[in-house]
């Protein structure tokens, strides 16, 4: 029960332990704690904690440099699912509406293949790519760089209650460990750590998804990215990434490939249509604005709202503030 | 000596029955007005003087006299008082006889020089004289039509000397003569949707919202057009029925606005408050509660430029009138209703830099800040546009192309919508009530979102001229709904 204890004390003293360090403080402590009363706390407030030594523990995770002592779990999954095949999907906090697309389709078409979707629970990328996997009512794991009874961002506290619903919140910090931005890049390693492939959706230079990048690549794991437009900052770093010799993910079935999955590939559903494929192929240029595309189309402004509002149900098209664009990947 | 003569104030839009009664007698000299009078109401004793001495009367010197506005428990405001002290004082001093007097209602306002200067809400106060059954009004002269729109035969005076004469049975002074208009038009024009070049969708929506009455939210970069889009709306109405127009006039003359020589407000009334506007000049206010923005806007459009902007309580305060179409005042003394049945239009950038939603512009702005200015605007409030449209920057190529349709032929279309709609209006297809369940699935809306929807669809049926509404006309009215980056965390 050591483990425990270090956690408790990494908490107590705002540290970040992975190993029991030699000093008087932590003897002292040690001494003191009452794991029993500690874990009738964690279970009374629907918490349990993995230690690193117990036999559930993920495999993935045992494997890395700096594995934790263990890790707190929230929700309502079983803890075994950590060590299903897993993907991590990470990318700016700020994302392009692109980002948030990609994110969100990656997050579902992947949770749907049956993979486990890891990721940081931030705004933007990590936040779609849980947003996509629920949709496909998948598993989705999100790990914390705060305490593991906190809800960090605040406006992400429902979707964390929608991830336990199935899956789990992990946390490698004892309730109460307030969010440091020093923690951040030691989650990271865990995002990498537990999943078997790491998927850079957007990333600026000097992104916090380049650390998870690194440390996959430091324990050997498979890393893709999504290519971005080379005239964005934003995706400026996951491009380096690509040049640096991480796969370029251009379809889902990229990453299939690599847990060796093999799915067949769906026809590619006809559109309901001849404006409805006129409108696609048009969109597959550039994305559009809804008047620009009548005009090119030669429809009046009724007949494409309700063109696109059509192909939107589908899941075809997606819009953001006023312009639409393809939704999904184009299939060759 | 006693004379009273009878004069109205207002509590809200009412007019109530107010008594003026003027004692002049002997002791020691000095005048009073007694019965709660406001300050403007208090000054009325040098404008009253004044004006009685110009008119070459008698002013009754070294004697004491007492102004009584019953009842007494009312506050009065405002200068409308002026002309039945100056009445009942003149009665009481014998120089007009007190039983003619008390036979007619008076409103009116003095100068110095004896002039009858135009006051508000002489129509609310004609209205109160037909109630309480007179059958003239002497009023300013200006105001003289609102009160015979009011069903009242108005006295029409420009100078105290002529209410004398009247009194005295020297003739009547004649009718009121509008200004001749000196080659303004009469009515006020509104800019041309000719205007707008480009823009197909928005100006779309426009004409939807036109022809339902829909509230409509236009959001987008700066410089794209809202504005001058949202400015148009009037433009495409149907003018105001004749009782609508006895509403709005009624508001617009407590409010002081009527333009001389146009005393019936015929064309929906359009009102574009600054964000800068509380809480008590939306929806109306005061310690006596005047009409607000929100009421001024009855029977027509309420424009709220850069939404965002405005205080967060003038906005909330939007939303019972937008519900009920009548907004309630509630003060000390009692309650005032007035009507408030607009249609809303408002605009809005996308983000506080404003970049968003322009391709040639990259938003620098951070996710609290944007979060911030989402929380603004709250659901509830997002909830009652049936219409949120993104306007585009408009490219190069649109803004050379030729002028596109005018006003005028948008406004016989959206007419002939209203009479479809004015029965039941088309009915939904069972195919149109498949997709709107099937939409309501996969798309985030709420039950009053898909009410707003099957709304907005039966307008766009009726715009086509379609009996049913059909699938097409769905899908069209999905497309106008809230996206979801709009709305609040």
């Amino acid at each position: 029960m050591s483990e425990l204890a270090l956690a408790a004390f990494a908490a107590h003293t705002d540290s970040h332990l992975v190993a029991v360090p030699r000093d008087q403080r932590f003897a002292r402590f040690q001494r003191e704690f009452d794991s029993r009363a500690y874990l009738a706390d964690l279970e009374r407030r629907g918490l349990r904690w993995l230690a690193r030594s117990s036999p559930g523990f993920p495999r993935a995770l045992a494997a890395i440099f700096d594995t934790p002592p263990g890790l707190f779990l929230r929700g309502k999954g079983d803890a075994a699912l950590l060590d299903r095949p897993s993907v991590a999907i990470v990318g700016a906090r700020s994302c392009s509406s692109y980002g948030a697309d990609v994110a969100r389709l990656l997050g579902r078409e992947l949770a749907a293949a049956g993979l486990v979707v890891v990721s940081g629970m931030a705004r933007g990328v990590d936040g779609h790519a849980h947003r996509g996997a629920l949709e496909a009512r998948g598993i989705t794991v999100a790990v914390l760089g705060c305490g593991i009874d906190r809800d960090y961002p605040a406006a992400h506290s429902e979707l964390a209650a929608r991830v336990g619903e199935h899956g789990l919140v992990v946390s490698e910090y004892a309730p109460g460990v307030e969010p440091a931005p020093w923690r951040f890049p030691a989650r990271n390693r865990i995002i990498a750590g537990l999943a078997q492939v790491t998927v850079v959706v957007e990333a600026r230079e000097r992104s916090g998804a380049l650390i998870t990048a690194d440390l996959a690549l430091e324990e050997g794991r498979e890393v893709l990215a999504v290519p971005g437009e080379i005239t964005s900052s934003l995706s400026a770093g996951s491009n380096r990434l690509l040049r640096n010799g991480a796969t370029p993910l251009t379809e889902v079935v990229d990453v299939l490939e690599a847990f060796g999955i093999e799915q067949q590939q769906p026809a590619a559903p006809e559109p309901a249509s001849a404006t409805a494929a006129l409108i696609l192929a048009r969109l597959a240029e550039e994305p559009a604005d809804a008047d620009t595309l009548a005009r090119a189309l030669e429809l009046d402004a009724g007949e494409i709202s309700a063109a696109l509002t059509e192909l939107e149900l589908t899941g075809d098209v997606s819009e953001r503030d006023g312009f639409f664009r393809l939704a999904r990947p184009l299939r060759s | 000596m006693l004379a009273r003569t009878v004069t109205h104030a207002l509590v809200g839009l009412d007019a109530r029955r107010v008594e003026v009664e003027a004692n002049v007698h002997s002791g020691l000299p000095g005048f009073t007005i007694v019965g709660l009078a406001d300050r403007a109401c208090q000054e009325a004793k040098e404008r009253v003087k004044s004006g009685i001495y110009s008119a070459q009367l008698e002013w009754p010197v070294a004697r004491r006299i007492v102004v009584n506005l019953a009842p007494a428990a009312l506050r009065k405001e405002g200068s409308g008082f002026d002309l039945p002290i100056a009445l009942a004082i003149l009665a009481a001093t014998r120089q007009i006889d007190p039983a003619v007097l008390t036979t007619h209602a008076a409103v009116g306002e003095l100068a110095l020089d004896g002039r009858v200067r135009p006051v508000g809400g002489v129509m609310a106060a004609a209205e109160g004289a037909r109630r309480a059954g007179f059958t003239r009004l002497l009023c300013p002269a200006e105001a003289a039509p609102e009160a015979e729109l009011a069903g009242v035969e108005p006295v029409a005076l420009r100078h105290l000397a002529e209410a004398v004469a009247y009194f005295r049975g020297e003739g009547e002074p004649p009718p009121y003569q509008p200004p001749a208009s000196n080659g303004r038009p009469a009515q006020p024009t509104h800019p041309d949707l000719a205007d707008v070049r480009g823009q197909e969708r928005a100006r779309r929506a426009l004409e939807i919202a036109a022809a339902g009455g829909h509230n409509l939210l236009l959001g987008g970069p700066p410089g794209t057009g809202k504005t001058m889009l949202a400015r148009r709306l009037p433009g495409i109405l149907p003018p105001l029925a004749a009782a609508e127009a006895l509403e709005v006039t009624r508001i617009h003359s407590v409010a002081g606005l009527l333009v001389p020589g146009r005393p019936l407000i015929t064309e929906p009334p359009f009102r574009a408050p600054h964000h800068s506007a509380s809480m008590a000049a939306i929806v109306g206010g005061g310690p006596g509660p005047r009409p607000g923005e929100a009421s001024l806007a009855h029977r027509g459009v309420l424009l709220l430029d850069e939404l965002p902007e405005f205080m967060r309580p003038a906005l909330e305060s939007l939303r019972q009138p937008l519900e009920d179409g009548v907004v309630s005042v509630a003060r000390a003394a009692g309650q005032a209703l007035f009507p408030a049945r607009f249609q809303l239009v408002a605009t809005m950038n996308l983000c506080p830099c404003g970049a968003r939603g322009d391709p040639g512009a990259e938003c620098s702005c951070s996710p609290q800040r944007l979060g911030a200015f989402r929380d603004k605007l709250s659901r509830a409030l997002l909830d009652r546009f049936d219409l949120v449209v993104t306007v585009p920057r408009p490219r190069g190529a649109e803004l050379a192309a030729a002028p596109s349709e005018g006003s005028e032929a948008v406004r016989m279309r959206v007419c002939a919508a209203r009479e479809r709609l004015r029965p039941a209006g088309p009915r939904r297809s069972t195919e149109a009530d498949e997709l709107l369940t099937r939409a309501v699935e996969r798309l985030p809306l709420s039950g009053r979102g898909r009410a707003r929807i099957a709304r907005v669809a039966r307008t766009i049926a009726a715009l086509a001229g379609a009996d049913t509404v059909l699938p097409e006309h769905v899908s069209e009215a999905l497309s106008y709904r809230t996206p979801s980056e709009l709305q609040p965390r």
